[in-house]
């Protein structure tokens, strides 16, 4: 049995150790809102943060992961007490969203940088997000949003 | 009386130590050489490390013993996809780090693990060195992380991101030598005098 804290709540997993954590998300506890992309940690649509960096789920066994913090995207606005996140809040704010498949991992992988970085720069934003892809190419509102949701969080 | 028998133990003895020696001598004559022929030892410990150095010029290893601020992968040693960078710490930057994508294994997806796993610190980059600045790197304190000789040895024949390269996953090739016979040339290297190849 794998014990995950995942968005505040202790989740007991009967699950093989080496199932990846992206798994355990959608079909056991049904956090659909982490994408299956490659699963090979190429594009960044399953990502989420573990114990706060950024962690690409499809390549994340749950046996490595036991007692730790999962949050995702349906936690991250709870995870800094607001109804939305301030990257969430800019990324309506900026339209940033086309078809919307990638930008779960988008956002989480920014959120992970605005945490350690409040004011980032563009060279900041494209080392953090350049293993997060996007088939629409919003990657110029993707910067945008970052910058907004900087300044959203340094207002609030 | 007492004297002739102390004086035929001690020819005895004498004579079993003459024999003995001869025994190791032909059974290990570069054991032998070693303690007589300084020049032998040295030409030795340059070999050992001539063989040493074609471990750390592998792929495995070199591609996060970089000069620059990104790893690189592949046995072509091209740049890391994905604009990875080296970051502060040498484990990469917020929002990306080496952890992000990979965990203390190997995954069945391919992508590759370690405990430990990241780059190197630039003072221990080995890009472009021949084999004479390689030796004095790894002996340089100031740049091998402040490592003795005998930490040297333990470090390529025991840690566990070193051992990572012969287990790469996913079909990569590992260097020709095999861990254990790292360690025991890094050890015959060091007590052979640790001698640096000459600068060509």
């Amino acid at each position: 049995m794998i014990s995950l804290t995942i968005n505040g709540r202790l989740e007991q997993l009967d699950l093989p150790p080496d199932t990846p954590l992206l798994w355990a998300l959608r079909d056991r506890l049904g956090l659909t809102g982490t994408k299956f992309g490659c699963g090979a940690a190429l594009c960044g649509a399953c990502t989420v943060h573990v114990d706060g960096e950024a962690v690409r789920s499809c390549s994340a066994p749950i046996g490595q992961l036991d007692g730790r913090k999962v949050v995702t995207i349906e936690g991250l606005a709870a995870s800094v007490g607001k109804d939305l996140h301030p990257v969430q809040q800019a990324w309506i704010e900026e339209d940033v969203v086309q078809c919307g498949y990638c930008h779960s991992g988008q956002i989480m992988s920014a959120a992970a940088l605005l945490a350690q970085v409040p004011r980032p720069t563009d060279a900041d934003i494209d080392g953090a997000l350049g293993g997060n892809i996007c088939r629409c190419g919003t990657y110029q509102r993707i910067r945008a949003g970052i910058h907004k949701a900087a300044e959203i969080a340094a207002k609030a | 009386m007492r004297r002739f028998a102390a004086t035929n133990l001690i020819a005895a003895l004498g004579a079993t130590a003459f024999a003995a020696a001869l025994v190791w001598s032909t059974a290990f004559p570069a054991a032998a050489a070693v303690a007589t022929d300084p020049a032998d030892a040295r030409a030795r410990s340059q070999e050992a490390f001539r063989k040493i150095a074609t471990v750390l010029r592998d792929p495995r290893c070199m591609n996060c013993h970089t000069l620059t601020d990104f790893p690189r992968q592949g046995d072509d040693r091209h740049r890391h996809i994905m604009n990875v960078l080296r970051g502060g710490d040498n484990h990469g930057v917020p929002g990306q780090r080496c952890s992000t994508c990979h965990q203390a294994v190997n995954q069945a997806n391919g992508v590759p693990g370690a405990p430990k796993w990241g780059l190197a610190p630039l003072s221990m980059g080995w890009e472009g060195l021949n084999d004479h600045q390689l030796a004095d790197s790894i002996k340089n304190m100031s740049r091998n992380g402040n490592r003795t000789l005998a930490q040297i040895q333990d470090h390529m024949a025991h840690d566990t991101l070193v051992a990572w390269a012969w287990n790469p996953g996913a079909g990569r090739r590992s260097p020709q030598i095999s861990q254990a016979e790292l360690g025991l040339l890094v050890q015959e290297w060091i007590d052979t005098g640790a001698v640096s190849p000459d600068p060509h």
